[in-house]
């Protein structure tokens, strides 16, 4: 007996180390980067680098200002949302509540290929296909664009949000539907009417999740999007986002340079923390 | 990475003793290992130097292509025997005690699509182009086309000497802004109105190097200097710190003539 709950403890803390594990990363991960990511941010003021417009850290005279990056990653995200949350949304009700069973298999992991496709074949998919590909449709001089971005992302979101809208419709009670059926709606009404109002939160949190993903995708974005710091005014035009902006110029930087982008991916950090709050609540919501 | 530190100080302080127990006496025999670090650019030439040097006398040669700026710290900070470099070192890094040796000069070729009519400009022109004081293509005798920029990451060697030798220093007026030479090719390749720049080394087929005030890139144009787009590929040492032999050996024998045809296969021009 005694023996037993020895081997009882052990196991336990065994699997309270390993837990810790998890915690340790993503604590020494979020001091590292507040300690790395302060000082640029106090060298070139706070004000000046979230609302700079300006970004030329190779300059004579560097400037380290970040509000084109805010900006294309807002709008690229809110963009790759506009267009993968209704495809993925409407795909999500078909597959759960519309489609044979057989579709439904075939076609879930047809989805779930998708999501396990590297975003390198992505973004090199992206650079030979669709950025050729707009240049002569839109007739502009150059593919690479914040609409390139766009695209790619929201097809990167897709399984994400089918994924998670799936299971949330799964869930709601039959019974819901059955009364609903037997109240004289169409099944169209009850899906819309019942069923997505049911899962609504769990829905939320999947378009929730599509942003996460799409605010924090670099590589494909980078191979697409042209990369160079303008304002995103037009659809057309090169920009580069948050992550591309780190990951573009680490592997040459120094000094303040190099700082100013620990103080970017400190924002980015940022921006995924606020997204993770908002799906946990959206989560617990559900749960309840 | 600290790993290897640990491996390779380990193989030095191996190096030592052996030495110490085989005594002076034995100069030739050099025991060891060589580490570099730096441009990426020079992967092509540093990578041949190395083999040949390595099946020649036996000690481990290592290169870790991380890019000039994150070589020369490298040598700075003592990661690494020899840094490299494919831009002339700042004054700021030679003021903290480093020493450059130009290894070998690479000529930066400007590639329009093979389509292109466009075949020759001059360094004004390239200029122009680049800082959009010209945008289209019919302005400088090509099709009625808007001219695509095409160019390198801030921090990148080859984007560094660009700008330097064309005086364009912070004024390009880039379209697209990509992070590796074959990317730049590849876009180029894909799109009737681009512009772009690379190593003469790796241009391929696919693209079309315009001729520089009537002269091509080639190894003799760059070597007597009228090919004018050019960089040098920098050797970088402290200054104040001797070289462990192994590294010393790897330094004499690399600018030295014997190197010459190993840097000449690899498309740059000796400047030994």
């Amino acid at each position: 007996m005694k023996k037993n709950q020895m081997l009882e403890k052990i196991i336990h803390g065994i699997f309270l180390l390993l837990g810790l594990i998890t915690v340790g990363c993503v604590l020494l991960i979020t001091v590292y980067l507040v300690i790395s990511g302060i000082p640029a941010i106090r060298e070139i003021g706070l004000i000046k680098f979230l609302f700079g417009k300006e970004w030329a850290s190779t300059a004579a005279e560097p400037a380290y200002g970040i509000l084109p990056f805010i900006l294309t990653s807002i709008y690229g995200t809110a963009g790759a949302i506009a267009i993968g949350v209704p495809i993925g949304f409407m795909t999500a009700v078909y597959l759960s509540k519309m489609a044979s069973p057989k579709v439904k298999e075939i076609m879930q992991s047809a989805v779930s290929l998708l999501a396990g496709i590297p975003s390198v074949v992505y973004g090199l998919v992206g650079m030979l296909v669709l950025v050729p590909g707009i240049r002569k449709v839109f007739h502009v001089p150059d593919g690479a664009s914040l609409l390139a971005a766009i695209i790619v992302l929201a097809i990167m979101i897709l399984p994400s949000i089918i994924k998670m809208s799936v299971t949330a419709l799964d869930a709601v009670p039959k019974e819901y539907e059955d009364a609903s059926l037997a109240l004289g709606a169409t099944p169209i009404e009850t899906y819309f009417k019942v069923s997505v109002p049911a899962a609504k939160s769990g829905i939320a949190a999947a378009v929730v999740l599509g942003v996460g993903r799409a605010i924090g995708e670099a590589m494909a974005v980078m191979m697409v999007a042209g990369n160079v710091p303008n304002m995103p005014d037009s659809l057309f035009q090169s920009v580069r986002f948050l992550t591309t902006a780190v990951s573009s110029e680490m592997s040459y930087s120094s000094g303040l340079q190099r700082q100013a982008l620990f103080s970017i991916a400190l924002v980015l950090f940022l921006f995924i923390m606020l997204i993770n709050a908002t799906l946990n609540f959206f989560l617990k919501r559900e749960k309840e | 990475m600290r790993k290897m530190k640990k491996v390779i100080g380990m193989m030095m302080v191996g190096a030592m003793t052996l030495s110490l127990l085989t005594g002076c006496g034995n100069n030739n025999k050099v025991t060891g290992s060589v580490a570099t670090d730096g441009s990426t650019s020079m992967e092509k030439v540093i990578g041949g130097l190395g083999e040949a040097f390595q099946n020649d006398t036996g000690i481990t040669f290592t290169y870790n292509p991380t890019g000039s700026g994150s070589g020369i710290k490298a040598v700075q900070e003592g990661r690494c025997d020899i840094g490299l470099s494919s831009r002339d070192l700042k004054e700021e890094e030679k003021a903290a005690g480093l020493n450059a040796t130009v290894l070998a000069y690479d000529g930066i070729a400007v590639i329009v699509n093979p389509e292109n009519p466009v075949s020759d400009l001059s360094v004004e022109m390239i200029a122009d182009i680049y800082t959009g004081e010209i945008t289209n293509w019919a302005e400088i005798g090509g099709n009625d086309a808007e001219i695509v920029l095409i160019g390198r990451e801030a921090g990148s060697g080859t984007r560094d000497g660009f700008e330097s030798i064309t005086d364009t220093e912070d004024a390009c007026q880039y379209r697209q802004e990509l992070t590796s030479t074959g990317d730049v090719i590849t876009t180029v390749s894909q799109n009737l109105g681009a512009i772009g720049y690379a190593s003469v080394a790796s241009v391929k087929e696919s693209v079309k190097a315009v001729t520089v005030d009537g002269i091509a890139p080639t190894e003799a144009t760059i070597k007597d200097g009228s090919y004018v787009v050019q960089r040098p590929f920098v050797l970088v040492t402290k200054a104040d710190k001797k070289l462990s032999d192994a590294a010393q050996k790897f330094f004499d024998y690399i600018t030295s003539s014997a190197a010459n045809e190993i840097i000449s296969a690899a498309g740059v021009v000796s400047a030994n």
